[in-house]
């Protein structure tokens, strides 16, 4: 009888590599790679008895934002295009009472956006954008100013100041129905 | 000195024993920097872009809600229209509160609160069946939504319309 080695036998991985990539290929079909990202939003909650309170609030502390079923953009009853709308909302915000036409303060200001049934979902998005960046650009440059930093790059208790400074208030209508779907 | 040494008749064997170790090392890579499919998307869906957009980080949280017309494979049998997709189906406006209350119903009692609804709508759509969503949202008492868009560079301001 011949004598056992005492070194255990090779195990053959020469397949071990054609099992990894059959495990790989079957992971790059079956996954996608793409992060979600998108913009957020509050809704409000549902009430079964729409209120009136419109009224409360006086007509320079509302930025008036209509877009109607052609994708076309009112703003204050100004017709304006949608990269004109970051200006005019900074405009707005950082009024501090100078205008008579413009909020009196930050915290007061109210962004009322009112879209048709059949406005598109992309100029809608392109509205929303442009309101975000310019609250966005707002508190940046507020940030800057009074903590030399960038917004994202404060503690979280300059954050909430900020925030609180420049609440991001931007109501939504029921919208209207004129346009055709 | 002698230089040209006498080759072997065959060609020279190259060492694959760290072969398994690449594929291994792409295959962990894959796992972990991707996600798995869950649905098969019956609508089209190209999201408009935008600039200011937040990472969706907890994935679990986060339910969709498909909105577009149906792909082209689809169209003969379903038609043109736009259509909402809840998990593997076309449902209606109507269905979405009882999506909701499952989608809900699934995650742990702490995280209910911080449910979020991803609406990814192509950008054809109109304004009118994502109000409607909305509302539906409204009433299911899931306050938390996003849009999902992709990532544009800052400055870019919108399209000339």
């Amino acid at each position: 009888m011949a004598r056992k080695s005492r070194e255990t036998p090779e195990i053959n991985a020469g397949s071990m590599a054609d099992i990894a990539f059959l495990l790989l290929i079957f992971f790059l079909v079956t996954t996608t790679m793409d992060s979600d990202s998108g913009i957020s939003i509050k809704l409000p909650p549902w009430e079964d008895k729409p209120q009136e309170n419109e009224t409360k609030y006086k007509a320079r502390n509302v930025l008036e934002v209509l877009v109607n079923s052609n994708n076309q953009l009112l703003v204050e009853g100004e017709l304006l295009k949608v990269n004109q709308l970051r200006d005019k909302t900074k405009k707005f915000i950082t009024n501090y009472g100078a205008d008579e036409n413009l909020s009196v303060s930050p915290d007061k200001a109210i962004v009322s956006l009112k879209n048709d049934r059949a406005t598109s979902y992309k100029t809608y998005i392109d509205v929303q954008n442009e309101l975000k960046a310019a609250y966005r650009e707002v508190r940046e440059a507020y940030s800057l100013s009074k903590y030399g930093r960038k917004y994202d790059q404060l503690n979280p208790t300059q954050e909430e100041e900020v925030q609180n400074k420049f609440p991001q208030k931007i109501s939504e209508a029921e919208p209207e129905t004129i346009g055709k779907e | 000195m002698k230089f040209n040494k006498k080759r072997a008749a065959g060609s020279a064997k190259i060492n694959t024993a760290s072969l398994p170790d690449i594929v291994f090392m792409l295959l962990f890579f894959f796992m972990v920097a991707t996600t798995m499919r869950e649905v098969t998307i019956k609508v089209k869906n190209s999201t408009p872009s935008a600039s200011e957009v937040e990472k969706l980080t907890k994935k679990n949280l986060v339910s969709y809600i498909y909105v577009g017309a149906p792909v082209s494979a689809l169209q003969d049998e379903f038609g043109t229209a736009t259509r909402l997709q809840l998990n593997d189906a076309f449902k209606s406006k109507d269905d979405v509160r009882a999506f909701v209350e499952t989608e809900r119903n699934k995650l742990y009692e702490d995280d209910k609160a911080k449910m979020i609804v991803s609406i990814k709508a192509d950008r054809d759509v109109k304004m009118g069946i994502i109000t409607d969503v909305k509302q539906e949202l409204r009433k299911a008492n899931a306050l938390k939504l996003t849009y999902s868009t992709r990532k544009k560079a800052a400055d870019d301001k919108g399209d000339l319309n």
